[in-house]
């Protein structure tokens, strides 16, 4: 059952987007997410939503995929949604019951719920263009300078690295466990929540420390091959800029100009 | 030091000097390693033998620098395990492939994980790419290089793990039970591997393994048992002590178990046969 599971959500295909740069696909999705937050009028909406489609087009990503990251925050989207149409106090357009739909509440909700979906959409155009390889490279590459004040950069992603390259085996691994364990009669499908996370301990306890025994392993496998952390260490794959990344750049930054100029000047 | 080597008459070093090395694990335990010299010549194809607990992991990760001996020396290619200015490239002198195939890569490709290795030495990233490519190619798993290892078979997995120490230009390739875990389709790939790399790449080769069939490819068999080094010599000499190598809780070769029963049965046969075509062919010959 977990045998063709895919980590994370990248759509490996070739498309300008999925070429760039993860360091810039990363930075622009930064300023991205900052866009949305000083964005103010439904108008300049439109040019956040121009943006992202244009995004989304160049990825050549289809756009149901795009939708997809939705889903696991439908739920949340629709309560902000609620919430802020009736806890909104303003002009009464509309009385359900006890509960009052305001115009500011209206405008608001609608403000919120599509701030959220961009947010999402946007985010995951990242995760979809980017493999977590490429991804984790970016981050450490990105994080570098942060070492003279003592952030881990080389250290985070090599544990990203590993942790990567061991979700597969360990999911290989509980499927295992999970057989023995039913063959010797345990159950995990039925009764309530609590009988059945109880029912996850026999699971979990054997699959913790078989991982123990890996990272041991590992340890020792890693060392044996040269591994003395981060320092003096070159990397097979060379992160570069590009043109493409350039008129990326340039791309963003007049998008960013114009939200801008329509927060102040509108 | 140098020793001249009988049959082609040319001088050959000892990469590996393991000089009276006694280890234990803890001041309390037992000694797990006892008074082992041994000698491995540059471009030998050695395998030690022993039942579990015999001493001979440890041994491997002795030669390796993983541990440092309790008593005695261990050089490779004359540098001291225990000098630490050295211990980097002791290790990449003498690389190591370990038992868990998913134990030891580190990778989420299979070409990432061959580069670890020359990662860590600090190599320029083109050359790296020219070593990880040559290094796949001469396990064969070239046309593998961008798969996730997960989705490899064992053998492939310990090709891999090959491949990683290849990368890192070792002289030396130690591999402790690579086959244990492998199914024996994966245990011919492996061995084929190995054969190659002594014979067309003249690395040299110390196999850890209780595998006795595997053993009988290699150029000296050294049995180990309690920590001590029993038995020494070609793998026709020493599969000829039939009784004394099961004292230690090993096997005979099948093949060689067979003959001698044939020939308490009353078939003249030669005394020490170790491979299964010897046998077919004495076999052939008899009227």
């Amino acid at each position: 059952m977990f045998k063709n599971i895919t980590i994370g959500q990248h759509y490996p295909i070739e498309s300008f987007i999925h070429d760039l740069d993860p360091r810039v696909k990363i930075v622009i999705t930064f300023l991205f997410i900052i866009s949305l937050f000083v964005v103010n009028h439904f108008a300049a909406y439109l040019f956040v939503i121009l943006f992202l489609s244009t995004v989304v087009i160049l990825s050549k990503v289809p756009f149901l995929m795009v939708l997809k990251g939705l889903k696991p925050i439908l739920i949340i989207i629709i309560i902000t949604f609620l919430i802020n149409v009736f806890m909104t106090s303003g002009e009464v357009i509309f009385s359900l019951g006890p509960l009052d739909i305001t115009k500011e509440g209206l405008r608001q909700a609608g403000f919120m719920g599509l701030r959220l979906i961009l947010l999402i959409m946007g985010t995951s155009m990242l995760t979809l263009t980017t493999s977590p390889i490429l991804l984790t490279d970016g981050i450490e590459s990105l994080l570098n300078p942060y070492k003279k004040i003592g952030l881990p950069a080389h250290e985070l992603a090599m544990m990203m690295t590993i942790a990567l390259r061991f979700i597969p085996t360990l999911m290989e691994e509980t499927e295992k466990i999970m057989k023995a364990q039913k063959a010797r009669g345990a159950d995990f499908e039925s009764g309530n929540i609590f009988k059945r996370a109880k029912s996850l301990v026999p699971l979990l306890v054997p699959l913790f420390v078989s991982a123990f025994r890996r990272a041991d392993d590992l340890a020792m496998a890693m060392e044996a091959r040269c591994y003395r952390g981060g320092e003096n260490r070159t990397r097979m794959r060379q992160l570069g800029i590009t043109k493409k990344d350039i008129y990326a750049g340039i791309f963003t930054l007049i998008y960013l100009g114009i939200v801008i100029y329509s927060r102040f000047y509108w | 030091m140098v020793i001249m080597d009988k049959n082609s008459n040319i001088k050959k070093e000892n990469i590996i000097e393991i000089k009276d090395v006694s280890f234990k694990y803890g001041e309390e335990e037992e000694l797990a390693v006892k008074n082992v010299n041994l000698n491995v010549q540059s471009g030998e194809f050695i395998s030690i033998l022993g039942h579990n607990g015999s001493g001979k992991s440890t041994l491997a990760k002795l030669i390796n620098s993983i541990l440092l001996p309790f008593e005695g020396n261990v050089l490779v290619k004359g540098m001291n395990t225990k000098d630490k200015e050295k211990l980097w490239e002791i290790r990449s002198t003498a690389g190591m492939v370990f038992q868990n195939p998913d134990n030891q890569l580190v990778g989420t490709v299979v070409e990432e994980d061959v580069a670890f290795g020359p990662e860590n030495q600090g190599v320029d990233p083109k050359l790296i790419r020219k070593i990880v490519d040559e290094s796949l190619k001469k396990v064969d798993m070239f046309e593998y290089r961008k798969r996730p290892p997960h989705l490899l078979s064992g053998g492939q997995k310990q090709r891999i793990a090959i491949a990683g120490v290849l990368a890192l230009n070792s002289d030396c390739i130690i591999l402790d039970e690579p086959t244990a875990m492998l199914d024996p389709e994966g245990r011919k790939e492996v061995m084929d591997t190995i054969k190659m790399l002594n014979k067309e790449q003249n690395k040299t080769i110390v196999l850890i393994t209780h595998f006795m069939d595997e053993a009988v490819e290699a150029d000296r068999v050294i049995i180990m048992d309690e920590g001590e080094l029993k038995l020494e010599g070609s793998p026709r000499d020493v599969f000829s002590k039939v009784e004394q190598i099961k004292k230690y809780g090993l096997d005979v070769p099948q093949v060689t178990e067979l003959a001698k029963e044939l020939k308490m049965e009353g078939i003249k046969l030669s005394d020490n046969i170790i491979h299964v075509e010897e046998l077919v062919s004495e076999l052939c010959q008899l009227k």
